[in-house]
């Protein structure tokens, strides 16, 4: 196995405005690294999705990024109340949101397919009332 | 390739800089270094903005650009006046009272870079509706913002109107037009730019998206407007009619004229460096929705707000909008203009990648992971002190061979701090009355040796060590 590099994030949950801090410090990481441009919008966007997910839904948590030879790798892991019925909350326009979530902008119901179609690789771990655990997988 | 690629027109005047950390702090790319007490600035992470010019309280950054003398090169000269010119003046009623001043100042004719504005504008009406798909689209008319862009943002560059700037198309068409006048060979002409601001200086030298500009010189308008006053007649009867703007060309030079000729009702238009780097950001990580232009000056207020200007940025922009208020909308069209080959860029702009660490993605990612060890050891103050203007970024310095850990001064001390213990320790064991030990008298030496060469080191780059 190569060099890797492992960045850790602890996220905010009471704060949307800073919903998006730890995607941009990832981007700004990788373009110092000369990864293709491509794949950091596709790690930016599907991280900011997570991100932000974690904040409207589970009251923040931590994203650990590794980047290796291969690929970039990020776990999301939060406390939260879980996903009751992933194919449901993987459907386009599906939102759990609250409505005062929504009126901000958010909840569209785009994050969880988003992260999907903007990695190579998703995998969801969730307990109902324990919190949930994302993999995602971009490879260079 | 080119090589004036990286090529800058806001220096350093090195007898007048005290070392301190103001213009490293306030450099929106990190292009700022202090060592040996002077400050230094990286070419090619500099994008000619001039916010260091503004915050230096020593005025140790200064722009360079060219004397009015150069009028005195060619057979016969046209100025090309930036509409933030006009901005300047108080209670200005027409242009023709800046451009009849222009005249007497020396120029054989003149050509408003505001009426070529208005060609840009119509032009870019045409792109947007024809590439409609393709929005949001970057405004290119501002140098800086294009140098940060390719800096900075690879996603965006394509996202850059491909439509050249104001200057350059008032370039073209006024050289066209005085070869057709005078007979004369292009290179007895000159075209002279009268320019707000030191990036309009590099560009002419080094321009984006075209091989060549047509400017010649450019000269500031803070030279040029002491020097029109005594000229400036205000009797409208005794001026020749020469003014060929319009609200939208006039409009130009504060933050939102762009936009304002461009009929658009989805825009953002921002201006100011540190304001137009979140816009970038914003955009690049796609959570600006809905719009189809983005206009950017990288000065606060648009071009009026531009560090070779005199008048207060805000002042400015109410005496243009007072001056262009009772203009016609636009005067200028492209099918009176068929001097302009092509309204168009030339050349793409490509992403110039300075902030990688190193040649290859292997090696920046063994540099990056030294950059993350350096950086915890450092205390994360961002004082400035060792001429770097973050702790990070101090250590992106070391990792590529520019600075060295005991830069930063609370490695010294606990470095001297270190050496002091060991020194201390050595010399307590002699207070019994024993001779010290041989071995001993060479520790110390070493110990006293290490002590000597760290503070001789403190501020000295690694490359100038090297050197010596």
């Amino acid at each position: 196995m190569g060099d890797q590099l492992i960045f850790t994030y602890d996220i905010d949950g009471s704060d949307f405005t800073r919903a998006g801090e730890a995607s941009s410090s990832v981007k700004n990481k990788l373009k110092m690294l000369g990864v293709n441009s491509e794949i950091i919008r596709r790690v930016a966007i599907a991280m900011y999705e997570g991100e932000i997910n974690m904040v409207i839904h589970a009251d923040g948590g931590q994203i650990t990024v590794t980047v290796s030879d291969d690929d970039i790798v990020m776990v999301l892991a939060d406390r939260g109340p879980g996903i009751p019925d992933i194919g449901k909350a993987m459907q386009e326009g599906y939102s759990t949101a609250r409505p005062e979530v929504r009126s901000l902008g958010f909840g569209a119901g785009m994050g969880l397919p988003n992260m999907k179609r903007y990695t190579d690789q998703m995998e969801i771990d969730t307990v109902v009332g324990k919190g949930t655990t994302i993999t995602m997988k971009v490879a260079f | 390739m080119n090589k004036d690629k990286f090529i800058r027109s806001v220096r350093l005047k090195e007898s007048a800089c005290q070392g301190c950390i103001n213009c490293i702090k306030h450099c929106p790319t990190q292009a700022i270094r202090v060592h040996n007490g002077k400050a230094h600035i990286i070419d090619k992470f500099c994008i000619d903005c001039g916010r260091c010019i503004r915050y230096c309280p020593h005025h140790a950054k200064i722009a360079i650009y060219d004397p009015l003398s150069v009028i005195n090169n060619f057979k016969y000269t046209v100025a090309l006046p930036a509409p933030s010119l006009y901005a300047q003046y108080n209670n200005l009623t027409s242009t023709d009272i800046v451009l009849n001043a222009l005249l007497k100042l020396g120029f054989d004719d003149v050509y408003e870079v505001s009426a070529a504005a208005e060609l840009v504008s119509e032009a870019s009406r045409e792109y947007i509706k024809t590439h409609e798909k393709e929005a949001p689209f970057i405004s290119s008319a501002c140098p800086s913002v294009i140098r940060l862009i390719r800096v900075k943002f690879p996603a965006l560059l394509s996202r850059l109107l491909p439509i050249k700037a104001p200057v350059e198309v008032a370039a073209e068409i006024a050289r066209a037009r005085a070869m057709k006048k005078t007979g004369l060979k292009p290179e007895e002409i000159g075209i002279i730019f009268i320019s707000p601001c030191p990036s309009k200086v590099s560009y002419a030298k080094a321009p984006l998206g075209i091989e060549k500009s047509n400017i010649d010189n450019v000269v500031a308008i803070k030279d040029i407007y002491p020097l029109l006053l005594p000229h400036m007649k205000h009797d409208e009867s005794q001026l020749t009619p020469l003014s060929n703007s319009g609200r939208i060309g006039i409009g130009w030079s504060s933050a939102g004229g762009e936009v304002g000729g461009l009929l658009v009702d989805n825009y953002l238009a921002g201006d100011g460096i540190v304001n137009i780097l979140r816009v970038l950001e914003e955009l690049e990580d796609e959570k600006l929705h809905g719009l189809t232009f983005v206009e950017l000056s990288a000065c606060t207020g648009g071009c009026v707000g531009g560090t070779l200007t005199v008048e207060n940025e805000y002042i400015a922009a109410t005496k243009t909008k007072r001056l262009a208020k009772y203009q016609p909308v636009s005067k200028n069209h492209l099918s009176d203009n068929p001097e302009i080959e092509s309204m168009y860029w030339a050349d793409d702009v490509d992403y110039e990648p300075v902030f990688r660490l190193g040649n290859t993605f292997k090696e920046s990612l063994r540099m990056m992971s030294e950059v993350e060890q350096l950086t915890a050891r450092f205390p994360g103050l961002d004082c400035g002190s060792c001429g770097a203007p973050t702790c990070q970024t101090l250590a992106e310095d070391i990792v590529r061979g520019d600075a060295t850990p005991n830069d930063c001064i609370y490695v010294l001390r606990s470095n001297i701090a270190d050496l002091s213990q060991k020194i201390r320790h050595l010399t307590r064991e002699r207070e019994s009355g024993d001779s010290m030990p041989e071995e001993d008298k060479v520790l110390l030496r070493k110990y006293i040796s290490e002590l000597t060469t760290d503070l001789a080191s403190f501020g000295v780059p690694e490359r100038q060590k090297r050197k010596d």
